[in-house]
C-alpha cells in the first residue's frame, strides 16, 4: 500500500498508509468524545478530514468565501522578541497591519502578565495612545492573569503548589481564594487604563494556566469590565482543553469551574460577557497530525455548536493540532486551519 | 506561522475587509453574521469581503485605509473616524481623539 507523507505532533515527517491515517482519525475523535462526552465526527467528516490530511499538495487552503479573521496572543512579542528583529512595538504593529495583513493585533509587554504591568501603566498607556493614532486595524491590549505571580516570595499569598503536596488542602484553597481577589483588582486596573487610552479590546491569554482560580479571576474581571465598558470587546483565550481543579470547589455563578471542556467553557465565558472565546486543545507530540487534528476538530465542533459568541481556535505552537515546535511546518498548519474552519466551523483563529 | 494562517484562511486585514469583520466579532457577532453586516454596510457581496481587488477599490472610495501609504489618502486615526461611522459602532480611540481635540 502506498504511503502518504504527513507529520507527527513533534513536527517531524512521517509516512503513513491510508489505513493508519484513518485509524488515527477514528481514535482521535473517539478520545475527545469520551473525555468531554460529546459526539464523534460523522463518517462524512472523517472522510473529509482524511482528504485534507492526505492531500498531495504541500499547502492547502479554505475555499473562497470561507475565510475567517485572526487574532493574536503575545502580539508584539513575536517580531521584536521571539524573532529578535530590532524594532519597537509600534513598528511591529504597523508591520502586522501593512505587511502581514493581520485582521487584528495585540499590544503587549515583554513581562506578559497583568500584575507587573501595574508598575509601568503610564508607559503602556502612552504606547497605546501613540499606536492608536497610526493604525487602522483593531488593536487590543493583552496579558495573562498568571496567578502564580501572587504567591510568595513574588507575591503576598502562600504557595498552593507547595501546600497541596504537603496535604494542606484547606490552606491551599484559602491561598488561591486570596490570590483571586488580588488578580481581579490588577486585571481591572490595567484593562481599564488601556481602554481609557483607546484599546479596541482586552485579551486575556492562557486563562486557566494556574487552574480553576485563574479562570475565576479572569471571568470575574471580565464581568466587572463589561459592565464598565459595555461596547468594548473582551477576548478570553484558554490555557488548555480542560479546566484544572487546583482548588476544585470554585464556582462561577453556580457552576463548578474545574473539569469543564471547551463546549462548557464557552458557555461560562458568555455569561461573563466575553466577546470572543479562544479555545485551546493541547497537541500530543507523540501522536500523528491525523490523531491530533481529529481530536481538536471534535472539541471545536462541539464548542462552536453551542456558542453564541465567536469561537477562535488557538493554533499556535503546540495547540490546536499545530505541531509542538517553535517552527511548525506550513503543510501541517494549513491543514489544521482548513479542518477547523470547514469541519468545525470556527469563527476565527 | 502568521503568514501561513493568513494565506491559508485569513481575511486579509486592511488588504480587504478583515479588520472590519474583526471589529464586528469584537461586538460579539459570529463570523457569518459579522460578514453579512459588513457587506451590507459596504454595499458589496459577502464573497467580495476577502477579495483584495474588489476591496481595494471600495476602501479607496470610502477612504478607510489600505496597506499602501499614498498622498492625500486617509491613514491611522483618520480612517477609524470613517469606519466608526460606516459600521455604526463606537471606537475607543476615535472617542478619545475627539475628547482630547475638543471636538
Amino acid at each position: 500500500m502506498s504511503k502518504i507523507l504527513t507529520r507527527y505532533g513533534d513536527n517531524y515527517v512521517a509516512e503513513m498508509t491510508e489505513e493508519e491515517i484513518r485509524q488515527d482519525i477514528e481514535d482521535g475523535t473517539l478520545d475527545a468524545s469520551e473525555r468531554a462526552e460529546i459526539p464523534t465526527l460523522t463518517k462524512e467528516e472523517v472522510d473529509y478530514l482524511y482528504e485534507i490530511i492526505a492531500c498531495p499538495q504541500k499547502i492547502v487552503s479554505v475555499e473562497p468565501g470561507k475565510e475567517v479573521v485572526v487574532s493574536f496572543d503575545a502580539g508584539t512579542l513575536k517580531l521584536c522578541v521571539r524573532n529578535g528583529i530590532p524594532m519597537d512595538r509600534l513598528q511591529a504593529i504597523l508591520t502586522q497591519e501593512r505587511a502581514l495583513a493581520s485582521d487584528s493585533i495585540e499590544m503587549c509587554h515583554v513581562d506578559y502578565s497583568y500584575k507587573p504591568i501595574k508598575a509601568i501603566i503610564a508607559e503602556e498607556k502612552q504606547a497605546m495612545e501613540q499606536a492608536q493614532l497610526m493604525t487602522t486595524l483593531p488593536l487590543l491590549y493583552g496579558a495573562m492573569p498568571n496567578m502564580g505571580l501572587y504567591t510568595k516570595p513574588d507575591g503576598p499569598c502562600e504557595n498552593w503548589a507547595e501546600l497541596l503536596p504537603a496535604g494542606k488542602i484547606p490552606e491551599a484553597r484559602a491561598a488561591q481564594e486570596e490570590a483571586i481577589e488580588h488578580a481581579i483588582k490588577d486585571i481591572v486596573f490595567v484593562a481599564s487604563n488601556m481602554i481609557d487610552s483607546g484599546a479596541d479590546g482586552i485579551n486575556f491569554d492562557t486563562v486557566g494556566a494556574s487552574g480553576d482560580a485563574d479562570v475565576k479571576a479572569s471571568l470575574e474581571a471580565v464581568r466587572i469590565l463589561k459592565e464598565k465598558y459595555p461596547t468594548t470587546g473582551f477576548e478570553v483565550g484558554m490555557a488548555g482543553e480542560f479546566n484544572l481543579g487546583m482548588h476544585g470547589q470554585l464556582k462561577y455563578d453556580d457552576e463548578v469551574i474545574a473539569g469543564l471542556y471547551p463546549h462548557q467553557q464557552v458557555k461560562m465565558a458568555e455569561r461573563a460577557g466575553v466577546s470572543i472565546f479562544g479555545m485551546a486543545v493541547n497537541t500530543n507530540s507523540s501522536m500523528s497530525l491525523a490523531w491530533n487534528l481529529a481530536r481538536v476538530v471534535t472539541f471545536a465542533k462541539a464548542a462552536v455548536h453551542v456558542a453564541e459568541i465567536p469561537v477562535h481556535a488557538n493554533v499556535g505552537m503546540g495547540v490546536g493540532g499545530v505541531p509542538l515546535s517553535v517552527i511548525p511546518s506550513a503543510d501541517a498548519v494549513s491543514r489544521v486551519d482548513k479542518a477547523l474552519i470547514e469541519i468545525a466551523g470556527v469563527d476565527g483563529l | 506561522m502568521a503568514v501561513t494562517h493568513e494565506s491559508t484562511a485569513g481575511m486579509g486585514g486592511i488588504r480587504s475587509a478583515g479588520d472590519l469583520v474583526f471589529r464586528m466579532e469584537l461586538q460579539g457577532m459570529k463570523i457569518n453574521e459579522a460578514k453579512k453586516y459588513v457587506a451590507e454596510k459596504l454595499g458589496c457581496g459577502i464573497d467580495q469581503l476577502a477579495d483584495c481587488a474588489e476591496m481595494k477599490d471600495i476602501r479607496e472610495d470610502l477612504n478607510i485605509g489600505t496597506t499602501q501609504s499614498r498622498p492625500n489618502a486617509g491613514v491611522g486615526i483618520q480612517t477609524k473616524f470613517r469606519i466608526a461611522e460606516l459600521l455604526n459602532i463606537p471606537i475607543n480611540s476615535v472617542n478619545k481623539f475627539k475628547k482630547e481635540a475638543g471636538i
